[in-house]
Parts: structure tokens; sequence; C-alpha cells
């Protein structure tokens, strides 16, 4: 008998009376709100953008990192900046991108998270190894809770996904919260009207 | 060589020889309880929705835990991840090993993970020739000061900057008198990069596990276990076989209660869906039981299963707060620590269902509502019955039991006593008396109860 017999064994031979999932929780009644989705991004050390279309995203980059000086984008409007395939093979020649643009598919206004899937981000590592990280998500994107985004999620064919709220951040040393651990040190989210 | 183990109560003594230490630990860990009931305030009256359904899911989950276990590594094998099982730690750290060195693999990251903890997974690699580098910030910072985390959450919790600043200054040689928490982070994180993108295998946790997907879960703040994991080849995902849920859709729930009972913020920076590997990847994942099957089989403690390894009960309880981690002599400390270890070893966490006031608080914030404190008082009975309990303590509940239960001895040792307490008041305020440590004895009133009762009634 190996391992996963004498686990699933010992398992098997406790009598539990079976108790009953729960329906899939979705009771919350809050609404999407930008003011909500913006007021908690900044708590946690994010920033976050209104922007009327697409077309304004590439300006306001530029300003916000002027001196940035290896910006990688996985965003069609800033296609100069593309990545391109050979990437995959070694997402360590990424190390020194200083700028990360990407495009997330939804928004979550309880908790300023954000919701990458691998195609958003090319190769895995991008969204964590930049030193300032942008996400372009559509405000009709935004949703009110984890149970909405889960919702909109639903099945999905990602192999791997992430929801990113706010900058890599600490409070190890003395509960001193420093922004900046591993990941990035800013995240800016840029909330675009245009559907 | 066989170490005299120390228990709690010997170990919490020499955390309180610093008092202000002690004040200070105290102070911390009572203001992140404080930030999480902000969060949980925050949501109104769903926080307590949120926890029932929490707990209802775990209930439910380990009363079928057969089904899921199956459900998720079929699931997951389907998605390309390989899994295994391994009955104890020792198993465990011996499919890791075998892992990396089908690799070659000499040298790994790693981020949190409170099962490898329990396994003793480092010392075990190391003494195989492998080096691990635990990636957490506050892991990597008592890695260096070759201790054991004191808090699930908060590693280093009891050091202080300055003591961080001597430890970089030594091993990551920053300025000597650096103290300052960014700076020291920066260095932390420069030094840490260089192990991210040169080591290939990585080792992480596991948050949840969702039957229904074959997919689990990895929650950090630091990016950690995903710089880890996207650039190395091989990834091991070590996992307790109670870390399931059953539904994609089930995280919601976990994942808005997580983060708010830890720290008190609504979500974690980085939770990361793991499904399929990345390309050119293996992806392990280590489903262990060390003990855990056991814990299912006592129905009175079981659902001590559901814990999702929040770490609020520790800063609660105000024993762990002006104890520390460290006196609980386990990988998992504080009141979970309490209901979860004596199961793994009873002799050796005898102690610890008795380092506690048994005020519920632990239960009171508990987001998938163990029933902690009530465990902690039924492992004190099994414990007693047992035979774990100190002979002094079950000597002197014996005597107590005799006299208590005859009215003649009652009466007599009552009038004894307060005569002597009387007569002799050092008697019971010394030393020896454990009681009367930092306490004083009352005075004795002149009458019993029932001397002054036959009085009245003349």
């Amino acid at each position: 008998m190996n391992s996963r017999e004498e686990i699933l064994g010992r398992i098997q031979q406790v009598r539990i009376s079976p108790l009953p999932l729960p329906v899939v929780y979705g009771n919350s009644l809050l609404e999407p709100d930008i003011e909500t989705f913006r007021q908690t991004l900044e708590s946690i050390g994010g920033r976050c953008f209104i922007l009327k279309d697409m077309d304004e995203v590439m300006p306001l980059a530029v300003s916000l990192f002027p001196d940035v000086q290896v910006v990688v984008s996985g965003l069609a409007q800033m296609n100069q900046y593309t990545l391109p395939r050979r990437y995959d093979q070694k997402p360590h020649m990424l190390e020194n991108a200083g700028l990360v643009l990407l495009e997330g598919r939804l928004a979550v206004s309880e908790n300023g998270a954000v919701w990458l899937t691998e195609a958003d981000m090319i190769v895995r590592v991008l969204p964590f190894i930049g030193e300032h990280l942008v996400v372009v998500v559509r405000s009709s994107d935004l949703v009110a809770t984890m149970h909405d985004a889960y919702r909109k999620i639903g099945e999905g064919d990602h192999g791997f996904g992430v929801f990113i709220s706010g900058p890599s951040k600490t409070a190890d040393i003395e509960q001193s919260l420093v922004l900046g651990a591993h990941g990035p040190r800013t995240m800016t989210v840029m909330l675009v009207n245009e559907s | 060589m066989i170490q005299e183990e120390k228990k709690h109560a010997e170990l919490a003594a020499h955390f309180n020889r610093d008092e202000g230490r002690v004040d200070w630990h105290d102070r911390t860990l009572w203001w992140i309880r404080q930030k999480r009931d902000k969060a949980a305030q925050s949501l109104g009256d769903e926080w307590e929705q949120l926890r029932q359904n929490a707990s209802d899911i775990k209930d439910h989950t380990l009363s079928n835990l057969h089904e899921y276990l199956t459900a998720f590594e079929s699931a997951a094998m389907a998605n390309g991840i390989r899994i295994h099982w391994a009955n104890d730690a020792e198993e465990h750290n011996a499919i890791v090993l075998r892992i990396l060195r089908e690799r070659s693999v000499e040298q790994v990251v790693k981020s949190k993970s409170m099962l490898t903890e329990e396994c003793q997974l480092n010392e075990y690699l190391l003494a195989r020739g492998i080096e691990v580098v635990d990636t957490d910030l506050g892991e990597h910072i008592v890695q260096l000061a070759g201790e054991t985390p004191s808090h699930i959450v908060l590693p280093c919790i009891h050091w202080k900057k300055e003591e961080i600043g001597i430890l970089f200054h030594e091993h990551l040689k920053t300025p000597a008198g650096l103290s300052d928490p960014v700076q020291l982070t920066y260095a932390a994180r420069l030094h840490l990069r260089e192990k991210f993108l040169t080591r290939r295998a990585a080792i992480t946790g596991v948050n949840f596990a969702v039957a229904e997907t074959g997919e689990f879960v990895v929650c950090t703040n630091e990016g950690n276990a995903d710089m880890g994991v996207h650039l190395a080849d091989v990834h091991i995902a070590c996992m307790g076989i109670e870390k399931l849920i059953p539904r994609r859709a089930d995280l919601g729930v976990f994942l808005r209660l997580l983060g708010r009972s830890a720290t008190g913020q609504p979500i974690t920076t980085y939770s990361s869906h793991f499904i399929r590997p990345g390309v050119g990847q293996q992806v392990h994942v280590v489903l262990v039981d060390n003990g855990r099957t056991r814990q299912l089989a006592r129905e009175g403690f079981r659902n001590s299963l559901k814990c999702i390894r929040c770490g609020a009960c520790f800063n609660t309880c105000p024993v762990y707060r002006r104890s520390g981690g460290h006196s609980y002599h386990t990988a998992i400390a504080g009141p979970i620590g309490s209901i979860l270890s004596p199961n793994l070893d009873m002799r050796k966490h005898a102690d610890l269902p008795f380092a506690s006031t048994l005020c519920g608080s632990c239960t009171n914030v508990c987001p998938v509502k163990i029933d902690i404190h009530d465990q902690l008082y039924q492992w004190r009975q099994v414990l007693t019955k047992e035979g774990h309990a100190p002979v002094t303590k079950t000597l002197s509940m014996k005597v107590m039991a005799t006299i208590l239960s005859h009215p003649v001895l009652f009466l007599m040792t009552g009038t004894f006593m307060r005569r002597i307490m009387r007569w002799f008041p050092f008697i019971l305020n010394h030393r020896f008396n454990v009681w009367s440590k930092q306490r004083e004895m009352p005075l004795p009133p002149k009458e019993s109860f029932t001397e002054w009762y036959k009085k009245q009634r003349k």
C-alpha cells in the first residue's frame, strides 16, 4: 500500500456525518464604486487615475515616469514597447524592466485589486519583476467584491492568474510599512471610461 | 544527546525578564488586532455571515475529505501538475529532496510555508547539501539569525529594527548602525533579487487548493513567492491535506477573510492562482498528512483543521502577546498551535493547552469559527487522563477532590487553614508556592460561612 492509499484509507475510516455544502456565497449588497476603489488603493500605497479613453494612457505614463529607462508593455496601444516573443524563454532578461504596463481584466472596488491572467502578462514574471507597475482596466470591468470577480472570471481558460492590490510591501521590520519588498515599488491603476 | 525540553511556563518566564520588551511585543500585536477589528467592522453585518459561510464550507470539506482530495488530484493532474502524497514529515522531506535531486538542484528559494517549518524541511535539506533561502523578509531575518519564526504571519515580530540592522550589517554588509526599515528592506530586496534570478527551483506553501479546478492559491504581500516561482524551472508546493476547499467561487469568501483577519488589510498584495505549469516548468504539489488524519478522527478536535493560518488568534491572545512565539516550542505557536500540537506529540506539548486563561478571545476572532478555547479546555482533560499533567497538579487535585467530597474533612481543613494562615501567614507567601509569585494570599476570614450562618440562626 502506498502513501496515497494509506492516507485515503485513514480518512475513510473516520466516521463523520456529512455536513451540507453552503450555496456559493453571493450576499454582498455592495455596488462597484470607483471612489471606493480609488480610496482603498490609495490607502494601501497605490495610485489611481480615471481616464477618458485609451489614448490618454501613454501620455500619462510618460509624465508619471519621465526617467524610466526600460519600458515593457503588454498594451496594444503601446506596441513600440511590446515584448518580443523570445522573452518567453528567458524571463530573467526582464530584470531591468523599469516600467511595466499591462492590461487587467477586471478591478475590485472593495480591495483595490486588479485581476490579470497569463495572457495579459505575456510572461508570468512580468507583473512582479519591474520596478514600477501600471495596470490599465476599463471602468466597465469594475466589480464590487471578490464574489463578483469570481463570477466574472467564471471557468476561465488561464493557466495562471493573479489579483494584485497595490505595490509590493512588507511590515516585517518592526511593523513599519515599506513599499517595494520584492515586487514593484509603485503600482498605478488607470481606469479607462471608454468601452 | 537528550536535551531537557523546556515548558511554556519556564520559557515565558525567560521572555518576561525584559518587561519593557514584553510591553512592546504586547502593544505591537494588540495594534495589529485593532487593525483587524477595523477591517472586520468595515464590512458590517457581512463579517459574521462570511465567518459562518467559511466555517460551513470547511466543516463540509472535512466531512468529505476523501472525495475532495481525489477530485483535486485528478483535476490538477489533468492540468499537468504532479501530485505526491506524504504520510509524515520525513516522507514529505524525502519527496522534496528527490524532486530536487532529479533536477540536480542544489540551491532553492522558499516562500512562507508553515508546513515546511512543521516538517523541518530546511534543516533536512541543508544536511543533505541543499541550500534553502527563505525569501519572505521576516523569515529571511530569522533564518540569518538561526532562529525559527515566532509568529506564522509576522515571523520576526520579536525583533527590533536596531537588532535587524546589526544582523544585516553582518550578513548583508549594510552600514553599521543602519536601522531604518526602508533602507534595510531595500538592502534585502537587492540581496534576495540575486537569489531569485539564479535559483532554478522554488518551494512555496499553499493557502488554498480548489478541488473543482485543481488549482491552488498562494498569497503574499511581498511578491516573493511569484518572484521565486516564475523564474524557476521547478515549483514545489507543499500543502497540508486540510487546505482544500470545494469550488473556485469559495475563494471569494476566504480571500475576503484572510487579509482582514491577519493584518487588517482587505486582501494580500498578491493572490496567485496556479492552474497549469508555466512554459518549460514542472509543478509538484506534495499533499501532507503528518497527523492530520489522526486529528480528523478526534471528534472534539477535528475542526481545528479548519484553520487558514491567519494568525488572528495569536494577535489577540494575552498569553501569546506576553510570552512570545518561542515559548510554545512548536512550529505553530499561539492558541491554534496549542490545540494542534498535542496531537503531534502529546508528551512534548502537554503544557500548551494549559498556557491559556481560557478567555475565549481566540474563538471570537477566528475567521472560520474554530472553538479554540473549548478545545484548549478539552485537551486539558484528555492530557490529564493520558497521564501527561504534572504529578504535583494531579496529586493536589486528587487531594482537593477528597476534601471537597467529605463535609467533615472540608470543615476541619477550612478551620485549620484559617488558623494557620492567621498565625503563620508566611507559610503560603513564599517562593515555593507558585500561586504567591506575583500575588499575595488574601487575609483569611475570622469565621467560615457555615460558622457565621449557624450563629445567625440562633
